[in-house]
């Protein structure tokens, strides 16, 4: 007698295992199938094609109504099993069919998550799943206007890019940091997000749905931090959720799928369960990939055969025209591992392989993805790839040697209207025209001819290149300290570069000017995260992760891994408040150590990291704030008492000390900046040893810069006198700025200024007005977004999770 | 491996990416680390050198530099990089999911520890 199978669901996985089971075994069931859809068989990875309109509803049906007729299958459409009684081996539908079954396979698939925020049933807000959602979609659209896209992984990328081609504004609003974050490093997240810019798609990262508004029906998005994004529709593709109910209520075993063993089989011998509702081995997959793997041991299993599955490793592409992006394997988990990075910026290259006991344990490349099923097929044998590893991330058609990069290619891949020289606005463009027009060859020619690097000479290192770029072998550029050993390039081509490409991030900048490494190193990355704040100051979202520890938790760390908190005090005068506030600090804390520092503040040494909040909040009550002592940026403004007690003091010295240091707290620059007042030339506030420094006479102020009362020991130069107070601040405020546009990270002034020759910052400072005002108000700009206290941001939550341990293991596990 | 205790110490999701966490234990402190490509490990948070706090150190690749003295350890098995040398623990962990697990059976050194 021929046995009956029962199949819930017409998706992918059971059209795959039917046809597998009706080319092993024909005849061998009787087979019904109950389809909630009503609807034949689609594709439904080519969802995404339709929505952009690429393909055709037609175009994906994989089992039309002719297929199920010629194998004499009975097919219910719009047909949703609401029963499954195991004792009488039937199963019911909601419209009352009833059919009885010896084998039963569950294939119910899978729903997405609907986040359950307020509006989300609002008419307009769509799921990405099954070809209804993307009908509503296309009606939705042919009048234009705005979509809000919730969650930005693989759908809903496919479908922001699907409805951006079908006329509409599209923003996605996705919560993590980086899109496709599981599939994709920050590198290939980076290159990903510039490619769907071009495409006008608007990402918004860190971005947290908080309500979706609307009466009749959706008109916006409403995020976190307040934005609202108006919207004539919202898709939700923020995830999906095996469909296991009715196996639950069946009394099937059940996690978060549908539980099934190596031959798919559930709880109950009879019953299998296959696609996305399955969990096998404790995964649940939602590719189809090792959907149809599994379905393929299943037909074996129903007709007979003893096949095994035993999970699968997965690969991604992602279907936007012109976007070739490929992540397969895992990268998320073990020890030993390695990896090999490439990276070509003027191709949008970026591949990365990750290797564990010299097999491929999973691969992400992005621009050329030609030899990703290469590395899949490999990374499934688990190939031994020592043999190729060399030439391994040049991919499988690559023979002979490696051609070696260098910083010439970045030059050559910018536009003729670049800027190379900042000091005196002169392009690309100009330097190579004067070049080959006057037969330049050297340097001190370039420099005599277009004044390119003549000024600041930051800009040597790519003048440098412009003429080797058009000077062929002719030319042999300067050797360039490298700013670590992630990339060739120096301090200054890196600064200059993140200017001329407009790069603004920290990934953009590694992508961009092909680091080495793919995520930097300790030396690295403070100076580029500087370099972006500076550049980018309203922009720029600071990484702590790249700060060095000081910075990060604003104190400063000690040898046994304590901490030590110096308050503000202005000008270095305090008062019998705030003194006794810090009494109190110490002794309810039981802090060892109270010392006046070299800066006329006063330092608690020894605060553990956990009790750093409390300290803060106590010390934020008594009105201190941060004194910034571990900052590489404004440290202290030393003064005396000047005119106002002392009887030689010509100006108030005190005042405008105080003055200077309200002005620029917070500020970061290239290494620390420690400033001084003094009201006479007898000098007590020691001004002449300082990064900048004032000596006030009774003519006015005279500014002083780049000494140095450290390592090395040096006077300060003077840079000019002035006569009123507000020119002093505006002086010292320009110079300041300069520097922190000028220097190297880890730069003191001193040898900034000598670096770049004295001469040249009395030039732009005293005597350019222009140059000082401009200097001037881009400092004003940035501290807009630099004077936030840091202590009381914390004491009211900010970064919660650094102060606190993880966990707390009370007593050792026997 | 199925013969260790493995004790729950939170989530992945509770670490900054490229980021470090303290779990507190009898047998010391233990820096638990996110890195980019979201790989975990979990070490005695002390830098074979001078003792350092590992976990407040700038983590880069499968490493971290210590804050004291910049020296680099390996988040994979423990050991100075470079011409530097030493070592310091390491523990096993086990992600699940995101849900985090170490085993301390391999510690045996608390006293050791102990001097933090």
């Amino acid at each position: 007698m021929t046995q009956k199978l029962v199949i819930i669901g017409n998706g992918m996985a059971p059209g795959r295992m039917l046809e597998e089971l009706l080319e092993k075994a024909p005849g061998l069931y009787e087979i019904t199938i109950f389809n909630a859809e009503p609807r034949v068989n689609y594709d439904r990875i080519m969802l995404s094609p339709v929505l952009s309109g690429e393909k055709a509803y037609e175009d994906i049906i994989i089992h039309d109504d002719a297929f199920y007729a010629y194998h004499g299958i009975t097919l219910h459409k719009g047909a949703k099993v609401t029963t499954i009684d195991r004792a009488a081996k039937t199963v019911t539908a909601e419209n009352g069919i009833t059919a009885p079954y010896d084998k039963l396979v569950i294939a119910t698939g899978s729903t997405p998550v609907i986040i359950p925020v307020p509006g989300a049933d609002l008419p307009g807000v769509l799921a990405y799943r099954d070809l209804d959602d993307v009908s509503r979609m296309l009606e939705i659209a042919r009048n234009g206007g705005r979509a809000v896209v919730i969650g930005g992984g693989l759908l809903g990328l496919e479908a922001a890019y699907g409805l951006k081609r079908q006329g509409m504004e599209v923003s996605v609003v996705h919560l993590m940091p980086t899109i496709m974050e599981r599939q994709l490093d920050p590198a290939a997240a980076y290159l990903l997000e510039k490619a769907l810019a071009d495409r006008d798609i608007t990402i918004l990262t860190k971005a947290n749905t908080k309500a979706i508004l609307g009466t009749d029906e959706v008109e916006a998005v409403v995020l976190d931090d307040g934005r609202v994004l108006p919207a004539d529709l919202v898709v939700m593709a923020v995830g999906i959720r095996p469909s296991a109910q009715l196996a639950k209520e069946a009394g099937l075993e059940v996690n978060r799928g549908i539980v099934v063993d190596d031959g798919m089989r559930t709880s109950d011998p009879a019953i299998y369960a296959l696609g996305e509702c399955a969990e096998h081995r404790g995964q649940c997959y939602g590719l189809v990939a090792p959907l149809y793997e599994s379905a393929k041991v299943l037909a074996d299993r129903l007709s007979g055969g003893q096949g095994e599955y035993h999970g699968s490793v997965t690969s991604t592409k992602l279907k936007v025209t012109g976007v070739n992006l490929f992540s397969a394997g895992d990268f998320s988990e073990g020890e030993g591992r390695e990896e090999i990075v490439l990276r070509d910026a003027s191709a949008g290259i970026y591949k990365r392989i990750i290797l564990k006991d010299n097999c491929i344990l999973g691969a992400v490349m992005y621009g050329d993805v030609a030899d990703g099923p290469w590395y899949f097929d490999m990374l499934k044998r688990g190939t031994d790839v020592s043999e190729l590893r060399a030439t391994l991330i040049h991919g499988q058609a690559f023979q002979g040697g490696g051609e070696a990069k260098d910083p010439a290619a970045l030059v050559a891949g910018l536009p003729d209207d670049a800027e190379i020289c900042g000091c005196n606005g002169i392009s690309k463009g100009k330097i190579v025209a004067a070049i080959r027009e006057k037969g330049l060859t050297t340097l001190a020619d370039v420099r005599a001819h277009t004044k390119a690097s003549a000024s600041c000479g930051s800009c040597t290192g790519l003048v440098e290149q412009v003429m080797a770029l058009t000077l062929g072998e002719a030319y042999r550029p300067a050797v360039v300290e490298p700013v670590c050993g992630c990339t060739d390039l120096g301090h200054d081509d890196v600064r200059r570069l993140i200017r001329a490409k407009g790069l603004k991030t920290i990934p953009a900048v590694m992508q961009e000017l092909e680091w080495k490494t793919s995520c930097g190193c300790a030396k690295c990355r403070p100076a580029l995260n500087y370099y972006l704040v500076c550049e980018y100051p309203d922009e720029y979202a600071d990484d702590y992760q790249s700060r060095f520890i000081n910075e990060r938790v604003h104190a400063n760390i000690q040898k046994d891994g304590t901490y030590s908190v110096v308050p503000r005090m202005w000008g270095g005068v305090t008062s019998s408040a705030e003194l006794r506030a810090i009494a109190d600090v110490v002794d309810k804390f039981a802090i060892p150590m109270v010392k006046v520092t070299g800066g006329q503040r006063i330092d608690m040494l020894g605060v553990r990291k956990e009790d750093l909040p409390d300290v803060w909040a106590d010390l934020g009550k008594a009105g201190f704030v941060s004194g910034q002592a571990y900052a590489k940026g404004l440290r202290t403004v030393k003064t005396c008492v000047g005119s106002q007690w002392c009887r030689f003091g010509t100006q108030d010295s005190t005042g405008l000390g105080i003055r200077i240091e309200k002005f620029m707290w917070g500020s970061w620059t290239p290494a620390k900046v420690k400033l001084a007042v003094s009201g006479c030339p007898r000098n007590c506030a020691e001004s002449t040893c300082k990064d900048i420094g004032i000596i006030c006479v009774d003519s006015g102020y005279e500014i002083h810069f780049a000494g140095a009362a450290g390592l090395d020991i040096k006077g300060t130069e003077i840079l000019g006198t002035v006569k009123t107070e507000d020119e002093a601040l505006e002086h010292v405020v320009a110079l300041a700025q300069m520097y922190r546009e000028g220097a190297r990270y880890l730069e003191r002034i001193y040898k900034w200024a000598k670096r770049i020759g004295y001469d040249e910052v009395r030039a732009q400072i005293m005597d350019d007005a222009e140059k000082r005002k401009g200097y001037f108000e881009r400092f004003v700009f940035s501290q807009k977004f630099a004077q936030v206290d840091p202590w009381s941001e914390r004491v009211s939550g900010k970064d919660k999770h650094e102060f606190k341990p993880m966990a707390v293991i009370a007593q050792a596990a026997e | 491996m199925t013969d260790m205790n493995w004790i729950a110490i939170g989530h992945l999701s509770d670490i900054p990416r490229r980021g470090a966490r303290c779990v507190t234990t009898p047998k010391g402190r233990i820096a638990v680390f996110r890195t980019v490509d979201d790989a975990v490990f979990a070490v005695v948070d002390r830098c074979p050198h001078k003792k350092g706090p590992l976990s407040q150190g700038i983590v880069h690749g499968h490493s971290v530099t210590c804050p004291l003295h910049n020296w680099v350890i390996s988040l994979e098995d423990g050991t100075a990089q470079g011409a530097d040398e030493g070592a310091t623990p390491t523990l096993p962990l086990r992600n699940e999911d995101g849900a985090l697990f170490i085993s301390l059976d391999t510690l045996s050194l608390p006293a050791d520890l102990a001097a933090e």
